[in-house]
């Protein structure tokens, strides 16, 4: 989901850089209130952000013959929210455009649109929405991280349809021409990541009740109780 | 780590090692290139106008880095796993220490 350095036009590079600088400095303040009001959970966010930067570094084969990688961002917008997520997230686009060369400063706007907002807030919902339908706790973690994981990629796909649309076909044309490419190559690696991030959220409903309960992840019905 | 959970985490690995196997011709490129690739033919002309201010000289270096990347994030999460498990345990035993 790594747009290249230099790959969107200024125009583009600026306005999606314009969309996130409100979250992430949103979020910010959010990272400060809890560290200050939760100060047991500073240890859990750490952990959440390291979460990942490890999901994030392992580029796992897919069943297109190419290689992608998860976000690991599910994690923590479930269970911080999502504007402490993209700032957890923007941290990891910066370690990679900054050491890695893989995304950039030009297109962090739009890498942090798409895998620290945008992906986190799918996530964060349909979450929210599983335990609203009495989805058990598991299915809700899996189908989030999964669908934000897949949402994504579908925004880096739009990203770029729309910096560079098909000359013939339009911006529809490029859309699926980047979708094949990002989308398809995911699917595996979103399930990947929600089986993952499930295994996850088990062990934190185990060992971290404390910290859990103080950021009202394991408060209300449907989410009480361990893993199901 | 309950059964449950490794075997979600068997699921996975299966998950990530299948399609080495039914793939074997895949030359298993970064789907991040392939962007940058298909923006190329969608519009030739077009040059990236900025240049990474850093870019590991080989892919040695660079795999170096990844795997930097990913042995701090796990580094940290063991820690913190390590960390409460300890304090759950310690817990746990204090009321007894206390008689």
């Amino acid at each position: 989901m790594h747009i290249m350095e230099g790959y969107l036009p200024p125009l583009h590079a600026l306005a999606w850089t314009v969309a996130s600088a409100p979250f992430v400095l949103v979020g910010a303040r959010k990272v400060a209130k809890v560290m200050e009001e939760h100060r047991e959970t500073r240890l859990l966010l750490a952990a959440s952000g390291a979460f990942a930067f490890v999901l994030s570094a392992l580029k796992i084969p897919s069943i297109t013959g190419s290689c992608s990688h998860p976000t690991g961002v599910g994690l923590g917008a479930i269970v911080f929210g999502p504007p402490v997520t993209a700032v957890l997230g923007s941290i990891v686009l910066l370690f990679q455009a900054l050491l890695l060369a893989h995304g950039g400063l030009t297109t962090l706007g739009a890498n942090v649109f798409s895998m620290a907002i945008a992906g986190p807030w799918v996530s964060f919902a349909i979450f929210r929405g599983a335990a609203a339908l009495g989805l058990p706790q598991a299915a809700g973690v899996f189908l989030a991280a999964m669908l934000g994981d897949l949402a994504t990629y579908c925004v880096t796909a739009c990203q770029l349809a729309l910096a560079f649309p098909d000359p013939a076909s339009g911006f529809g044309g490029a859309l699926s021409k980047f979708l094949a490419i990002y989308a398809v190559t995911q699917v595996p690696l979103a399930i990947i990541e929600g089986l993952i991030t499930v295994v996850a959220v088990n062990i934190l409903v185990q060992h971290s009740r404390d910290e859990l309960c103080a950021l009202s992840f394991l408060k209300g019905g449907a989410l009480k109780g361990g893993a199901r | 780590m309950s059964r449950r959970n490794l075997m979600l985490l068997g699921v996975a690995a299966g998950i990530a090692a299948l399609p080495l196997l039914l793939r074997a011709d895949g030359g298993f490129k970064g789907s991040d290139d392939q962007g940058s690739a298909a923006v190329a033919a969608l519009a030739p002309d077009y040059q990236p106008w900025f240049k990474p201010v850093w870019t590991p000289p080989s892919g040695e270096v660079e795999s170096l880095l990844f795997s930097l990347q990913a042995a701090l994030g796990a580094g940290l999460v063991g820690y913190y796993l390590g960390y409460r498990r300890g304090s759950q345990r310690r817990r746990e035993d204090a009321p007894r220490a206390g008689d």
